[in-house]
């Protein structure tokens, strides 16, 4: 699945992110492709914000639609 | 309300002082550093791309820098690349780390030992680690870094002094595996380590400043790298409880729409009863017409007059209706600077709170329509304050299409603060069916110019990648602080505009010019806007400062349809001097020419149609 998929609460794991770009930019806030964390709150069809430690990272709907994901434990 | 320089400088610099420069991800506190260093005063505020414009100042011998905040060295956007500058230049970097967030932070601290600069490491906000439970180990993380690191609380005043003290043992730390090795061929070929690095990892100015061919191994250092922070986090730094605090659970509060949309929409409530209404209002009545034309005006006509006859040329420019020693003084003090005063406290509290950035998340989607993102709420709001700052605050959006819709956006709708001061003060004696009416022109113009500029440019706009900090209380003295250095500012800059305004002004009078200029475009005035024809003299004195134009408004004698159209043109009129310089810097010639004609065309387009419609009535 998608991270726009996600729901909140949900313990994910980033399996692989689409855009280059965006991949080499969420790598330096701790975000990259292997990664756990939690969906820790979801605007509706608006970002999702993911919570790694301490940090709170907000991601847009349409990139959040190119990061995918995987439900874990 | 700062002026449009790139470089805000203290002290005489002498060239060659070695350069201390201090980097760190945004929002960890860098700039209360540089001001505790130099003793001068760099905003400083809760959320992340307040530093935008390089500061520079002077610490014993060194020339200290102080730069925006990046999370790596490399050219993601206009702020990264100034930064990226300044950095491959430093010759001892002081890097100012986030206690709470090392996973985050170390990931630049690495990149910079990695370019071989000499680095020493400020642990900051280890008051916020420790109410959080996490333990850092500080010999380990000095060790394993191979630099220097010092525990602090900057904003306490905690282990400064310390910093200061041992600036000298920043030492070359230790690099990550392999990286030497890779560095050699390059540096051989004379290239500084720094560049050599940035060659590595395909900074694309960087490759084509030296000549060369980027080296594609981005990615793999990258997660080299940040398997090195992680490895040195699980070694030195201890996990706190995960209790959601109140200040946690408040900030998720802040961005669910059912509870966030009433409180963004009280806290506006708040903003505008405050500006508006009481400084407006109630303190206005005071400094305007109890001191300034009930006391003042009376004094300094009389003083003149005793000089100059007060018919005469001198009389006029000095103390005539638009004259430097009345007018200017009773605008400016009397009825601006309340409203800017009022106007930079709220500001500076929201900043310094840590809403900013939730307002950007819950506000992503609609910006998204605009071609932007969320992010561009931070210029819009601080646009209110001044259009000038607002527009540098754009260097932090991703892309150079949404900074031109953003400034574009921004000259148009959103009037700035001592402006909307005045506004809001008229506008609430108009009743509250004239406030949404003029809300809501101004929303709307903002969303359809916005999607019309969206449709019409190529391209596509980036998506939303934000960190939200913590939600904190503001701190008084920095409040207090900054209210009062944006409103020095203000008095400095807007106050020979605005003389020379009135000065522009009473000339026009005195040699019969203003009539033949207002009878001139009385066709645009009283025809197409239905407004008297000395508006024209508002719209003069509204392109020399916007919220002169404003002021100037006061003085005429309008019905409220009359009113309401005076206002919306005028908001949406060109913005002023000190503006359009700025985009002309910000913005390529083209654009901000078509910016500026825009306004201007839109202005009286939009007001022409509300003065139509409201004739209806
Ligand atoms: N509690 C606490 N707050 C701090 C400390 N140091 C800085 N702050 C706060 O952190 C926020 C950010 O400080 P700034 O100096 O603006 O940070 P900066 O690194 O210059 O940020 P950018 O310019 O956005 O990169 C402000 O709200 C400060 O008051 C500290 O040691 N403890
Ligand atoms: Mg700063």
């Amino acid at each position: 699945m998608t991270l726009d998929e996600a729901r909140r609460g949900d313990q994910i794991k980033i399996l692989q992110i689409r855009d280059a770009l965006v991949r080499s930019q969420a790598i330096r806030l701790g975000i990259s492709e292997g990664s756990r964390m939690q969906c820790a709150e979801i605007v509706p069809h608006g970002p999702i914000i993911l919570k790694n430690r301490k940090q709170e990272v907000a991601i847009g709907h349409r990139l959040a639609h190119k990061i995918k994901v995987e439900r874990v434990g | 309300m700062s002026s449009p320089k790139s470089v805000k400088t203290g002290a005489a610099l002498t060239e060659g002082a070695p350069k201390l420069v201090l980097a760190g991800n945004p929002n960890v506190g860098k700039s209360v550093f540089f001001n505790a260093l130099t003793g001068m005063y760099a905003d400083v505020s809760n959320f992340p791309g307040t530093t935008v414009e390089i500061s520079r100042g002077r610490y014993r011998d060194y020339d200290v820098i102080d730069t925006p905040g990046v999370y790596g060295v490399s050219s993601f956007n206009d702020e990264e690349k100034a930064a990226r500058d300044i950095i491959l230049e430093a010759d001892l970097v002081l890097n100012v780390v986030d206690a709470v967030h090392l996973h985050r932070d170390l990931f630049l601290t690495q990149q910079l030992i990695d370019m071989g600069k000499r680095v020493i490491v400020a642990l900051n906000l280890m008051d916020e680690a420790g109410k959080n439970g996490i333990k850092v180990d500080v010999p380990k993380l000095t060790e394993m870094l191979g630099v220097p690191v010092i525990p602090t609380a900057a904003v306490k005043n905690v282990g400064i002094v310390e910093v200061l003290d041992r600036l000298e043992e920043a030492a070359q730390g230790n690099r990550l595996e392999g990286i030497a090795e890779l560095l050699e061929p390059y540096t051989e070929k004379g290239l500084t380590e720094p560049e050599a690095l940035m060659v590595l990892e395909d900074d694309g100015e960087t490759c084509r400043r030296v000549g060369m061919e980027p080296a594609g191994m981005q990615e793999k250092l990258y997660r080299q790298r940040r398997e090195r922070v992680d490895k040195i986090i699980a070694a030195a730094v201890s996990e706190g409880n995960d209790r959601a605090s109140f200040s946690v659970k408040l900030g998720r509060l802040m961005l669910r729409p059912l509870t966030g949309i009433p409180m963004l929409l009280v806290t506006l409530l708040l903003v505008f009863m405050f500006v508006g209404v009481f400084m407006g209002q109630t303190v206005v009545e005071l400094t305007e017409e109890k001191i300034m034309e009930g006391l003042y005006r009376p004094f300094i006509t009389d003083l003149v007059g005793r000089v100059v006859p007060l018919d005469s040329f001198w009389g006029q420019v000095l103390a005539g209706e638009f004259g430097l020693l009345t007018m200017t003084p009773v605008y400016v003090l009397g009825l601006l600077l309340p409203l800017v005063v009022g106007f930079y406290l709220m500001l500076s509290i929201l900043e310094d709170s840590g809403y900013l950035p939730r307002i950007a998340v819950l506000t992503d989607r609609l910006m998204t329509r605009v071609g932007l993102n969320g992010r561009a709420v931070i210029p819009t709001i601080l646009a209110f304050g001044c259009f000038t700052a607002a527009t540098m605050t754009t260097r932090l959006l991703g892309s150079k299409r949404e900074r031109f819709i953003a400034t574009a956006l921004l000259g148009l709708t959103i009037p700035c603060s001592a402006q909307l001061g005045v506004i809001a003060g008229m506008l609430s004696s108009l009743g509250l069916l004239y406030i949404l009416f003029y809300v809501l022109v101004l929303i709307l113009l903002f969303g359809l110019v916005g999607r019309l500029l969206n449709r019409l440019l190529p391209g596509e706009s980036t998506g939303l990648l934000i960190d939200l900090p913590p939600i904190r209380l503001p701190g008084t003295r920095n409040v207090l602080k900054k209210t009062f250095v944006k409103t020095k500012m203000f008095l400095k800059e807007a106050t020979p505009l605005f003389a020379l305004g009135a000065l522009i002004i009473s000339l026009l009078r005195y040699f019969g010019l203003l009539e033949a200029i207002q009878a001139a475009i009385s066709p645009l005035t009283e025809q197409w806007l239905m407004l008297p024809r000395e508006m024209a003299t508002v719209f003069i004195m509204g392109m020399i400062r916007r919220d002169f134009g404003a002021a100037g408004l006061s003085s005429l004698e309008l019905t409220g349809p009359q009113l309401m159209t005076a206002l919306i043109t005028i908001t949406l009129f060109v913005p002023c001097i000190a503006a359009v310089i700025v985009v002309f810097k910000e913005r390529s010639k083209k654009e901000a020419a078509v910016i500026w004609l825009g306004s201007l065309v839109s202005a009286f387009l939009v007001g022409g149609l509300v003065a139509r419609f409201l004739s209806l009535f």
